[in-house]
């Protein structure tokens, strides 16, 4: 839409906003949309949703209140962001349970309308803070608008709809007032309403109203100085689209089914935060992705088993609480040496725990999780987009090795998105896999015949010989199997070679892992800042806090957490300080405590949210003044 | 036959169409499907028996022995792949119901056999195995039923009778044991047995028909333990007992228990309940039940399951229902096939990376971006039209509600 604003224009770096209301006023549609048009601009951004576990909470109240971070900048972003600048609260529980994070000096949008006693009472405020003058005193800058009103009136001419369903649109008000505030264009909203409510013209007429009411609006009122502009971010050259995690996370499996030349089979069960890449994976059936949706989880993973027993790529999708579930299947896997992708989109535990929120504490169950000496490969996604490339590795790993893999994101990467730069098919890794055909040793009076378990020399994974395969019939199972010829074998040097030949295999992935990639840019770090899984962007902002201070921090991230890059317990030991942050009770810290003998020093926060970048800031000030305070001569 | 306006397309086919056939020129013989394992089942076990009829009836199917896959749990019986020089996969107690099913549903050229126990399959894997039975995949489960834990040496098992005494129940039982054909029907199985290990010909016939049948057979067999549950069955093995107490089920025939001055028949009550009469005595308020397995309506089945008790006055045996529905594996099937056909021409694994809803930063002028929006590249609508306003629209952003436990 053209621009009549006279207002003026002042140009920020930097902007986070955050929108809250009620679980129905549809502020993660809001938040999505403005992320949307938000990218097209050539912003970088990240984002946060922030939704209660329950699907509609009684209205207006505070476990009802759904929020959505965004965070676009005109350089790249990490994280999305500590602390909004722009509080956009549709109703009082969305203030009362926002405006914590607001620093003083914040911009706060507020739907007045929404400010009724009865409300107000509903989350226990006793005065209305929009008049009390709270707010302003607290040095906020507050604009309390009837955004309700204003789109029951600009919707006047909808003579069909009733007044609910007007004022159900002040979501598409408050996101054109945002998107003129911000100088957003918001054509990529007006196709998307386009194309959801193609079918409806009527509702599709009432949405695009009232967004370019709310655009309009700012346009005329006085009520705001000035408006913003960010510049787009120098973004390297490519196709970009905005993706979350769960999204990527799909998309790389099924590229990497197509590049490994093996139909894609899921069995999941539904659970948060993992239900995305089911619902998204169900949609792909034209790319030869079968999903079945398992009575249990234990049912689940036996069918990607099943699935990978006949030649397929065998992949679960799960959280925490199935990954238990899981466990003893995972275990079968690891014992007929059978591909097998376990996705883990870990969140708050134990149990229940925090379904919507984030957590990394399922690290030790991927890694030990299951009866007798049980080594599968881990891998860890870092960021939204990063999902898409680790769901490859953990493919890539799963086929060449014949191993189950337990890939980790979590609910921050899962529902978080970034741009991406959407990357060309043919520069994928290649993934083929050959099926046994031919017998692979001779008996013991010479006659060629297949021995199941006669392994590759350099990466020690067994054949993998799919059913329908003649003369190659053979039987696998959970019983320990005699080495090569995988007949059952209870013979006690059998069972310690075995057990030898599951780990050797494990760490022989890592003859193929690339070198770490450290982060020291003056190479005068003497204190390395570790990190694995969604870490990965509160530590980049952290880092980069701490060295616009002047002070020198390195930075390294894993991928791989079982086996361990080579080339790690090196790296530990040529910093003075380790500091590994964790949202967990220090998980990886006790494991390369115990493998490297390094002292590690963990710092660990287990509340449902991403680390924010200054507190870890804070943190790696901390440990550099320790290590000063060390030298200083007593 | 029963096909559904609307559902998965074909007309019943045989549960080993699809499964590539031996060259004319190859004869298997029972030879061929005996591995070079030794047996370790116990002297006397009756797994001895269902194995050698399962050997001897395996070439007669005539499909290539590659094409075969053998699935089992945990327990005495469910050694039994590893006998059979097929693939096969010995797995975890109770699961292969699960495991099965993925492999089932990813190869359509394979025929899937579950070899299963009791406990293995109504404890422990209860769950997959009502699930796999609902589902109609075309599996064929052969469920061992000793009344018994044997592998873990003699605890009851879900079918044990209640006072059983067992190495875990010294004072007997008092769990009520399942009826493994009342549940089979009471979860929507197209095809369910029962037979028995020692009487070969009925084992054999009923596994010829389980395995024409297209969709999920289950076979109960009888199987005596001679270690832990010793006679279990023995009232259905004595020549004489057995005369008087086996029902045998035949399609179109009336339920007959017994013969000449002695032999009842089962009719079908006034009331509505069936009850088994000497022949002769046949009241008009009663009317003879005919057998019909592949009767839509599965009450007559799971009353005549119901005619078993643990006395055995009466055992109904060989095919209780068999009727033809879609199974699942084919279903899936044709929805991916579906879906890759009506793509028309493939859908790029590009196009799909890109999505939607793109835009191009331009090397040579930094910042610049030109957004483009383009079609579709889910095979589902992304977003179904709705008719509330935007608050429904939430569920299409995916995030905003997901229910969470
Ligand atoms: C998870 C798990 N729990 C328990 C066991 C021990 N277990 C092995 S077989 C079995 C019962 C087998 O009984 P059934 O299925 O009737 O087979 P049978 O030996 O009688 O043929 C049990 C409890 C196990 N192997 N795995
Ligand atoms: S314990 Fe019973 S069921 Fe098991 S092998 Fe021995 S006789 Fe057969
Ligand atoms: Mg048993």
């Amino acid at each position: 839409m053209t621009d009549m604003s006279t207002t003026p224009l002042t140009q920020l770096d930097r902007v986070v906003i955050r929108f809250a209301g009620d679980s129905g006023d549809g502020m993660q549609l809001t938040g999505d949309r403005f992320t949307s048009d938000t990218a097209a601009l050539g912003n970088d951004l990240s984002t946060l949703p922030n939704f209660p576990a329950e699907i509609r909470a009684p209205q207006g109240t505070l476990p009802g209140v759904s929020s959505f971070q965004v965070h676009f900048a005109d350089h790249d972003v990490a994280t999305p962001g500590d602390a909004p600048d722009v509080l956009v609260a549709m109703n009082p529980a969305a203030l009362k349970a926002n405006l914590a994070d607001l620093p003083r000096g914040g911009t706060l949008i507020v739907n007045a309308d929404e400010f009724s006693r009865r409300n107000l009472a509903k989350v226990g405020y006793a005065a209305n803070p929009l008049e009390d003058g709270s707010l302003t005193g607290a040095g906020y800058h507050l604009h309390a608008l009837p955004l309700t009103s204003m789109t029951v009136e600009a919707l006047a001419p909808f003579t069909t709809l009733t007044r609910k369903e007007k004022e159900r649109a002040k979501n598409m008000l408050a996101l054109g007032l945002l998107s003129w505030l911000y100088s957003r264009d918001t054509a990529g909203t007006e196709a998307f309403l386009q194309a959801k409510f193609g079918g409806a013209p009527e509702i599709l007429e009432a949405n695009l109203t009232a967004l370019r009411a709310g655009h309009a609006y700012g346009e005329t009122t006085e009520d705001f100085a000035v408006r913003y502009q960010v510049a787009p971010a120098a973004m390297p050259p490519g196709t970009y689209r905005t993706i979350t995690g769960n999204q990527a996370l799909a998309l790389g499996l099924v590229a990497a089914s197509e590049r490994a030349g093996l139909p894609l089979v899921l069995g999941s069960y539904p659970i948060t935060p993992a239900s995305d890449i089911l619902h998204q994976l169900s949609t792909l059936k034209r790319h030869g992705v079968t999903t079945l949706q398992a009575e249990d989880e234990i049912a689940a993973v036996g069918m990607a088993l099943g699935a990978s027993f006949g030649g397929a790529l065998g992949v679960t999708t799960t959280s925490g609480p199935g990954l238990a579930l899981k466990s003893e299947t995972i275990g079968l896997a690891v014992a007929t040496e059978l591909p097998l992708v376990v996705v883990d989109i870990q969140r708050g535990g134990p149990s229940t725990g925090l379904p919507t929120k984030t957590e990394q504490a399922d690290l030790l169950q991927a890694m030990y999780g299951r009866n007798g000496e049980s080594p599968v490969a881990v891998v860890a996604a870092q960021s939204p987009t990063d999902c898409f490339d680790a769901a490859i590795e953990a493919v890539r790993i799963a086929t060449t090795y014949r191993t189950p893999v337990i890939l980790l994101s979590d609910g921050y990467l899962g529902n978080g998105s970034e741009p991406w730069n959407v990357p060309s098919s043919a520069d994928l890794p290649d993934l083929t896999v050959t099926f046994a055909t031919e017998p692979n040793d001779l008996d013991d009076e010479g006659r060629p015949v297949f021995h199941p378990y006669r392994r590759d020399e350099a990466t020690l994974a067994r054949p993998w010989a799919i059913p329908g395969t003649p003369g190659l019939e053979h039987r696998i199972g959970g019983i320990e199997k005699a080495d090569v010829t995988g007949h059952i074998s209870y013979d006690p040097d059998n069972h310690d070679r075995m057990v030898r030949l599951r780990q050797a295999k494990i760490d022989r992935i890592a003859d193929t892992l690339p070198p770490l990639q450290v982060d020291d840019p003056t190479g005068e770090a003497r204190v390395l800042v570790l990190g694995w899984g969604s870490t990965y962007g509160p530590i980049a902002a952290a880092t980069r806090l701490v060295r616009a201070t002047g002070a020198h921090v390195a930075r390294a991230h894993l991928r791989h957490l079982n086996p361990l890059p080579a080339d790690l317990g090196d790296l530990l030991r040529r910093y003075d300080r380790v500091v590994l942050p964790e949202m967990n009770l220090g998980q990886l810290a006790l494991l390369l405590r115990g493998r490297y003998l390094v002292d590690v020093h963990s710092h660990t926060a287990v509340r449902g949210l991403p680390f924010t970048a200054a507190e870890l800031a804070q943190v790696l000030h901390e440990h550099l003044l320790a290590l000063a305070a060390q030298e200083v001569p007593v | 036959m029963t096909t559904r306006a609307g559902a998965a397309p074909a007309p019943p086919r045989s549960g080993l169409a699809g499964v590539p056939t031996a060259p004319v020129d190859v004869t298997l013989t029972k030879k061929e499907f005996t591995s070079d394992q030794e047996v370790r089942w116990c002297p006397g076990c009756g797994d001895y028996a269902v194995l050698a009829a399962v050997q001897g009836f395996l070439p007669e199917l005539g499909l290539r022995r590659e094409n075969i896959v053998f699935v089992s749990g945990i327990g005495c019986s469910s050694r039994f792949p590893y006998y059979l020089d097929t693939y096969g996969m010995h797995s975890i107690h109770g699961r292969a119901p699960a495991i099965a099913t993925g492999l089932a549903t990813a190869r359509e050229d394979l025929s899937v056999w579950v070899v299963t126990g009791d406990g293995d399959a109504l404890s422990i894997g209860g769950n997959h195995l009502i699930h796999a039975m609902r589902r109609n995949v075309n599996l064929t489960i052969l469920l061992f039923n000793n009344k018994i834990y044997g592998l873990t040496k003699g605890q009851y098992s879900p079918t044990s009778d209640v006072g059983a005494v067992t190495k875990s129940t010294p004072a007997g039982s008092v769990d009520h044991p399942f009826n493994p054909v009342s549940l089979a029907i009471g979860a929507e199985a197209t095809f369910v047995a029962r037979t028995m290990d020692s009487d070969r010909a009925h084992l054999t016939e009923v596994l010829r028909a389980a395995a024409a049948h297209r969709g999920t057979a289950l076979v109960e067999i009888y199987q005596n333990c001679p270690i832990f549950n010793d006679g279990a069955f023995q009232l259905l093995k004595d020549k004489d007992q057995a005369e008087a107490r086996i029902a045998h089920l035949r399609a179109g025939e009336p339920v007959r228990v017994g013969s000449g001055e002695l032999a009842q028949v089962v009719v079908r009550e006034r009331s509505g309940r069936l009850g088994v009469v000497p022949e002769h005595e046949v009241t008009r308020s009663q009317q003879v039940l005919v057998h019909d397995p592949h009767d839509p309506d599965p009450s007559a089945a799971f009353a005549l399951s119901r005619l078993d008790d643990p006395s055995m006055q009466h055992m109904p045996m060989g095919i209780f229902r068999q009727v033809d529905r879609p199974t699942y594996d084919d279903a899936v099937r044709a929805q991916v096939d579906a879906a890759v056909t009506s793509a028309g021409t493939v859908v790029s694994l590009d196009t799909l990376l890109r999505g939607r809803d793109t835009w191009t930063v331009d090397g040579t002028r930094p910042g610049e971006v030109e957004q483009t929006l383009e079609g579709e590249v889910t095979d589902g609508p992304i977003a179904a039209a709705g008719d509330a306003l935007v608050e429904e629209a939430d569920e299409v952003a995916g995030a905003d509600g997901p229910r969470t436990e």
